[in-house]
């Protein structure tokens, strides 16, 4: 196939997981952030309410899972403006290999390394007293993997369009961190004044945490067909832009 | 069985030019970086690019690797044409960028390891390949060290062995030694001429540093993205007729308009005295030394060089543009190519 190169892909995930697991302060960092919103933020918290049959901590726990699919995943694609900085990307673009290969190997690093934090977040459930059926693990695995790989799109999106790391900042703040806080990511979705409800139905990621919180705490706000056709219709939009956007982008 | 592409073409290898360029042009919002060259590099050949920062070398390299493409004009390496084919130029050239390339957070076999599977070696072969091409580049010993951890010419001389990998037909070398001692680039050109020796590469590399172009077959000097002249490097310096000689005086401008008058030559005044060109240098020194009437503080005789080629045929030296003129022409390349996005 012209577009689909295996030894391409396999070569772009396996160099990601290699630096990853070479670089342990990165491992550690991205460990960190998880275990302080849950155990700082959320314990802070508990006292002043449940929601449903699940204390605060519980209930944000689906999203921190969600939280460290969407920080993994973004940092993972853009580690191509890293690639660009240090030369290596030329390497890559130089060598007889379709670009949509290259954002195909990317998206799947970036996923595997997102499952990984993923799994070591779910770890901790019995921390937090969260009973996670374990017939659920496999769907939840898809999930993630799904989010995952929608959110490396957004990425590799942002890494062709930025030539330098001083966006980086922005980028976070300004895209990154509203996604995820109107995720319904640390408050339920309901009795929201007009604009926030708006703000969180239009937000793909609301339909990812609220499929993961179906399946971690056994309630959800939406339909699960409709969270999963949002996330899957998600998905291919990023997919086709970091496809397109990659492949535009001139070296 | 069906005919190998690859090797089909070796078998004709003899009849098509390694690299072929018909009036390749690349603008940069009506700023001409390449300017209408024309060339042909035969199979087998060294073949250099000299010019100073900024004359449009590398910005030909990256059009003859198919990273950029050009405004006008054509270009074909073995054959393939650098845009309509670029999968196949890809697969038959090899390139050392100027700026440096590897992912210093691997080893230097992870690298070369990740060059073989894009670029399909075989994998039964991939283990001696490797093994092959750092022993080439005398790196054997650091093959399980992280990148970060080399030096400057070592990091050139894995990008080398990384380059060979594949055995490209054409070896692209964008300033191979730039930035390197003396001690290192001797040592990378040994090997690189070692390698013509023993492999059948084709070499072409853009310097500016003259001694690094004499080892190349044939020489095309670019100035201001034309080529000013294209020769053997013997050749080139045949133009320059006889010997230079450097003279400096008490009074190097009463000491003009006297040679000038007396010697009927013309000479080019510079900060450090005069410089002339005449047929014989050592008979000239007595003359000059004995007739001036204005003190000589010394006096040396050169034979020709590149540099005087350089300066004969561009009318400035091939360094007075700079490192300045280079980083400009860098910045903007680079600010067209974002705001181009």
């Amino acid at each position: 196939m012209r577009f689909i190169d295996f030894a391409c892909i396999h070569m772009i995930w396996r160099r990601d997981i290699i630096r990853y697991f070479r670089e342990r302060s990165q491992v550690y960092g991205s460990i960190s952030r998880p275990v302080l919103w849950l155990f700082i933020f959320g314990m802070g918290l508990r006292g002043y309410g449940r929601v449903g049959d699940v204390n605060y901590t519980q209930f944000i726990f689906p999203g921190i899972i969600a939280m460290t699919s969407i920080f993994t995943s973004i940092q993972s694609a853009i580690s191509i403006i890293w690639d660009r900085e240090f030369g290596f990307l030329k390497e890559i673009l130089v060598a007889p290999v379709p670009r949509t290969s290259i954002v195909i190997g990317k998206g799947l690093a970036g996923t595997t390394l997102s499952l990984i934090q993923g799994a070591i977040i779910l770890l901790l459930a019995p921390l937090v007293h969260v009973r996670l059926p374990l017939a659920n693990i496999v769907p939840l695995v898809l999930v993630m993997a799904l989010l995952s790989f929608a959110l490396t799109g957004i990425g590799i999106v942002i890494a062709a369009r930025m030539t330098s790391f001083q966006g980086f900042g922005t980028i976070m703040n300004f895209l990154i961190m509203p996604m995820w806080f109107m995720s319904g990511a640390l408050f339920p979705v309901e009795r929201l004044p007009w604009w926030l409800s708006t703000l969180v139905r239009v937000n793909p990621l609301t339909y990812g945490v609220d499929l993961i919180r179906r399946l971690v705490l056994g309630f959800g706000y939406y339909p699960a067909l409709l969270d999963i056709g949002f996330l899957a219709g998600f998905c291919c939009l990023t997919t086709a832009l970091a496809v397109f956007f990659f492949n535009r982008g001139e070296y | 069985m069906t005919p190998d592409p690859q090797l089909r073409s070796v078998g004709v290898a003899g009849t098509i030019p390694a690299i072929e360029v018909d009036g390749l042009v690349k603008e940069f919002k009506g700023f001409r970086a390449v300017d209408g060259i024309s060339f042909r590099v035969q199979p087998g050949e060294v073949f250099g690019f000299l010019g100073p920062n900024g004359a449009g070398k590398t910005t030909t390299v990256r059009m003859l690797c198919t990273l950029t493409r050009p405004s006008a004009g054509s270009a074909r390496v073995i054959g393939h044409d650098t845009v309509r084919e670029h999968f196949a130029v890809r697969r038959s050239v090899g390139i050392i960028f100027q700026d440096p390339s590897l992912d210093d957070r691997l080893t230097a076999e992870e690298n070369l390891r990740f060059h073989a599977m894009i670029y399909k070696v075989p994998r039964r072969e991939v283990r001696d390949r490797i093994g092959q091409a750092l022993s080439w580049m005398q790196l054997e010993d650091r093959a399980r060290d992280l990148v970060r951890n080399f030096s400057g010419g070592m990091k050139r001389r894995l990008e080398i062995a990384r380059g060979l990998l594949h055995a490209p037909r054409v070896l692209f070398l964008d300033e191979p030694t730039l930035g390197l001692d003396p001690q290192t680039r001797s040592r990378i050109w040994q090997r690189l001429l070692a390698l013509r020796q023993e492999q059948e590469v084709t070499l072409f590399l853009t310097t500016h540093y003259m001694d690094e172009a004499e080892n190349c077959d044939r020489i095309a000097i670019i100035d201001h993205g034309r080529i000013a002249a294209l020769d053997t490097p013997r050749n080139l310096k045949a133009q320059v007729r006889g010997d230079r000689v450097r003279l400096s005086t008490a009074d190097d401008a009463a000491a003009l308009v006297e040679v000038r008058s007396r010697f009927s030559v013309e000479p080019v005044r510079d900060t450090d005295g005069l410089v002339l060109e005449v047929a014989d240098g050592a008979g000239f020194v007595p003359k000059v030394v004995r007739e001036l009437s204005v003190p000589v503080r010394s006096v040396s005789v050169h034979p020709p060089t590149l540099d005087d080629v350089f300066l004969k045929l561009t009318g400035h030296e091939i360094r007075d543009s700079g490192a300045s003129e280079h980083e400009r022409l860098r910045t903007r390349v680079r600010r067209m190519g974002r705001a181009g996005r």
